[in-house]
């Protein structure tokens, strides 16, 4: 009885989806800075996401970690407050604000009230403007990152990573952890922190979005006086990272019942013709879900892991394909075969014109439903600016997905995949795996 | 002096939330289901949930963790879809759906395009009552469900510390044993035990389905009357009544050791009473003392005190959440900063807590926590999903919508007065149990006794 509506519905999908559409306003400031607006004056909040390129990767040589540390402390005194001045006057106004170093950015989130917006963005500029760096600031702050490195260094997930990282970039930023060592942190000074602040904060690589109660206008306005008394230029922003990393296994002993393993090879730029296909190829292969080819072949049919996806990571400078499970120690070798399996099967004989077919009506379909508060399209208009992406890319992105064939799969699946180069970093106890090629 | 500006405001201006977005709508069909519908009508999208008041507070001694199993087990076939069939029509529909365990509820959700509502309902209507698992299902299924329990607690000594602490604190309510449930337990439990539990407690007349977007609830409640309309009730619900905490009368403590521990810390865990149908006000209370001593990190009693003028604790804060069935944890943490060690911590903890006592609340740190309490009601309108699991936490726990609408008015009336009461009774008079997760003795400065 379902099961003929339900399969009236699936031709419908395609074709039938809710009428649509973003209305992104295109700001420039009188002081001629972009900004990207969604207006919608329902609940009287703004949330404003500012993103600035570099990240941690343009920590000077020895300073690891300042970029890091800088950021932590924008919210420990600016201007004529102090630290718990600026959290007092925050908690004020109800407004909150976070501040994230990535290896590629540095972003700032706020959520601020419509009637007291004014008086947060003051708060605000003087964080971005006017960070103090006071000393007794700096070493909490610093005692809160040297125990994040300690923690970092007993965390399996995280241990993957840096091993998979030193292994694969050489002597790229990219190949050490943006939170720096207990060395370099150890050793890092104010003037550190006020170079490392100049470095990030510069107008010739910050992207502003905002969606919620506030007009055009009112926007300009708060972005000048946010942001027009940056320097215009910032540091240099590094050049792409190399990759070093051959195919293989590599095993790191560490106390715990389930090893965690980190897979990847090199992956595939945003602006390639073929990006597209790799991205719908990695739905079916490792996509969100429970039917990617992964999923069902380690989860569904086998028990040996709670999840296990694939993802095209699209850092600026060193594109990846990478995934991730965890398995118990004495799982996690069938685990692994199985994964080198899904991956040269389509690697060779790509995917089923069914599987194309559902992973393009489902990356079609949940699309649209990604903007869904004020927050998401702030953040989503913010990105899509620092990735030098138009505004008419959400109208258009659909019709990309829904645009990839049988050949297009089949070609991005032999020349992206590659099972010979994959590898594998584990870290537990794992039975039957030994580090090797 | 901006302070000063700023807080006259501050005082006279308590935000007052709009329904632009958010507006709430409840009926019940004839067979007892609840319906709440919230509407948001800025995108075209719509969560449908529907809540099981049963979870793993709920089991049978000797079955710990079967609310949790059901809960992956219901994505396997029914009479009309095959096994994972269900995930696939939702993800063929641009949706995503997912479920979760917790010890008072089950519940299950799909986010998808609104015109697609009717049919998240008609499957999920479907597997309320026609669920068909099969005994190699359950084999490989229990083994994800191991694999689950290695990932969120074998792996993470702070994670196995909690389940001790909860285990110790917990005399003889069920809120003792984890969600997900004891290794040697899980390993055993059967398709029967499955079965019988979805039998017993999936039914219309102990669902809530809570629907929210883009959505009109006269609309609502046409489709829900078609497809959950029909459903018969279970006859065999009864009252949820879990064996009782005895009285709390010892303080007991817990050292737990693990090589893995990078930051060793000190945590207390105590008994607090929880919002309750018609009566919330003490809740409200804990709340406002939970955020008074430890929701902020420059401001708050712990954190001021302890991170930021003494520079002794990396992390000092407080956990709780009002609403479960049953009174629940209130936790205290203090991580010390290095050279500071677990007993020092402790003392930490216990000198600032009985300095707060003595000295009582700044008004002015009362005052501002109430309006960011308040202003939570406009943000929380920004995400319409997290305002159905607020409703679908609250109603399974035994509280109505009035009390989750009228809980927003009760913050906003508690006195600082009300805070102290309850202050001096949790934190001086309430036994607690006292832990700390520490790396083995041969590696730490002190044997710890």
């Amino acid at each position: 009885m379902i099961m003929s509506r339900v399969a009236a519905l699936l031709t419908a999908a395609v074709f039938a989806l809710p009428a649509w559409a973003i209305d992104i306003e295109e700001v420039t400031s009188p002081g001629g800075i972009q900004a990207w607006l969604v207006q919608d004056d329902s609940i009287p909040f703004v949330a404003v996401e500012i993103w600035f390129r570099g990240g941690t990767s343009v920590d000077p040589e020895g300073k690891r970690g300042a970029v890091n540390l800088m950021v932590g402390l924008l919210e420990e005194g600016s201007g004529d407050l102090d630290a718990h001045g600026f959290a007092t006057a925050t908690e004020e106004l109800a407004a909150s604000f976070g501040f994230s170093a990535y290896r590629d950015s540095v972003v700032i989130s706020a959520q601020m009230l419509t009637e007291n917006r004014d008086a947060a963005v003051d708060l605000l500029r003087a964080a971005i403007i006017a960070p103090r760096f006071d000393a007794d600031a700096l070493e909490r702050v610093r005692a809160q990152v040297l125990a994040g490195i300690e923690g970092d260094a007993q965390d399996p997930d995280e241990i993957a990573g840096a091993t998979f990282n030193a292994m694969a970039f050489g002597g790229h930023p990219y190949a050490t952890a943006g939170e720096g060592t207990t060395e370099s942190v150890s050793a890092l000074t104010q003037d550190d922190m006020f170079a490392a602040h100049q470095a990030s904060f510069a107008l010739d690589r910050v992207s502003v979005a905002a969606a919620g109660d506030i007009t055009a206008d009112e926007l300009g306005a708060l972005v000048d006086h946010l942001l027009a008394d940056l320097p215009v230029v910032g540091a240099t922003l590094p050049g792409p990272a190399p990759y070093l990393l051959e195919g293989g296994t590599t095993v790191v002993e560490f106390p715990t019942p389930q090893s965690i393993a980190l897979f990847g090879h090199q992956g595939i730029e945003r602006d390639d013709p073929d990006f597209f296909a790799a991205f719908v190829l990695n739905q079916i292969l490792g996509g969100s879900g429970f039917r990617s080819r992964l999923m069902q072949a380690v989860r569904v049919d086998r028990g040996l892991t709670y999840g296990i996806y694939s993802y095209l990571a699209l850092s600026d400078y060193a594109p990846m394909m990478m995934g991730q499970f965890s398995s118990s120690n004495d799982l996690v070798a069938e685990a692994v075969d199985l994964t080198r399996a899904q991956w040269a099967d389509v690697a060779e004989n790509g995917v089923t014109d069914a599987e194309l077919a559902a992973a393009i009506r489902y990356m079609t379909g949940a699309y649209p439903l990604r903007f869904d508060g004020n927050d998401t399209i702030a953040n989503i208009m913010a990105a899509m600016q620092s990735d030098q992406m138009p505004a008419s890319y959400i109208e258009e992105r659909n019709s990309y997905i829904e645009a990839v064939t049988q050949d297009d799969i089949r070609r991005v699946a032999t020349r992206l995949l590659q099972p010979d180069r994959l590898n594998f970093v584990v870290v537990g106890q794992p039975q039957g795996l030994m580090t090797g090629n | 002096m901006l302070r000063q500006v700023i807080f006259s405001f501050v005082v006279f201006c308590l935000p007052v939330a709009g329904f632009a977005a958010g507006e709430v709508t409840e009926f019940r069909l004839d067979n007892g289901m609840d319906v709440v519908v919230i509407e948001d009508h800025r995108s075209p999208a719509v969560v449908h949930m529907v809540w099981y008041r049963v979870g793993a507070a709920d089991e049978q001694p000797g079955q710990s963790g079967i609310a949790h199993f059901l809960e992956h087990l219901m994505f396997k076939g029914t009479d009309d879809l095959a096994d994972g069939e269900f995930s696939d029509i939702v993800e063929a529909n641009g949706g995503s759906d997912n479920a979760f365990t917790s010890w008072d509820y089950t519940g299950y959700f799909q986010r998808v395009a609104s015109d697609r509502l009717g049919l998240m309902m008609e499957m999920e209507a479907d597997r309320m009552r026609d669920l068909i698992i099969t005994e190699d299902q359950v084999r490989t299924e229990r083994s994800v469900i191991l694999e689950e329990r290695a990932q969120r607690l074998d792996s993470s000594p702070g994670g196995l510390f909690s389940e001790q602490m909860r285990a110790a604190l917990f005399l003889n309510h069920p809120y003792n044993t984890s969600i997900i449930g004891w290794r040697h337990e899980m390993e055993s439990l059967s398709l029967e035990d499955a079965l019988a539990f979805y039998e017993l407690y999936y039914a219309p007349n102990n669902a809530v389905l809570i629907v929210a977007g883009d959505v009109e609830p006269n609309d609502v409640r046409a489709l829900a009357e078609q497809h959950y309309g029909p459903l018969a009730p279970s006859e065999g619900i009864s009252l949820r009544e879990r064996p009782a905490e005895p009285p709390h009368t010892t303080n007991r403590r817990i050292i737990f050791e693990d090589e893995r521990v990078a930051n060793p810390y000190v945590s207390r865990l105590l008994l607090a009473p929880v919002r309750e149908p018609g009566d919330q006000a003490e809740a409200a209370a804990v709340t406002l003392l939970a955020n008074i001593l430890g929701g902020s990190d420059f401001t708050a009693v712990l954190s001021r005190q302890l991170q930021v003028e003494e520079g002794r604790s990396l992390f000092a804060g407080v956990y709780y959440n009002g609403t479960s069935y049953d009174p629940d944890t209130f936790t205290l943490v203090n991580v010390p900063v290095p050279g500071v060690t677990l007993e020092e911590a402790e003392a930490d903890l216990d000198r600032v807590i009985s300095e707060f006592l003595e000295t009582g609340i700044d008004p002015e740190q009362f005052a501002r926590v109430q309006f960011q309490l308040s202003a939570q009601q406009i943000y929380a309108q920004d995400d319409v999903q997290g305002l159905a699991r607020d409703y679908g936490a609250a109603l399974t726990s035994g509280l109505s919508v009035a009390d989750v609408q009228a809980w927003p008015d009760i913050l906003a009336s508690t006195t600082i007065e009300d805070v102290m009461n309850v202050a001096r009774r949790i934190l001086a008079e309430t036994p607690s149990v006292t832990g700390y997760l520490t790396r083995p003795a041969e590696e730490s400065q002190e044997v710890i006794q």
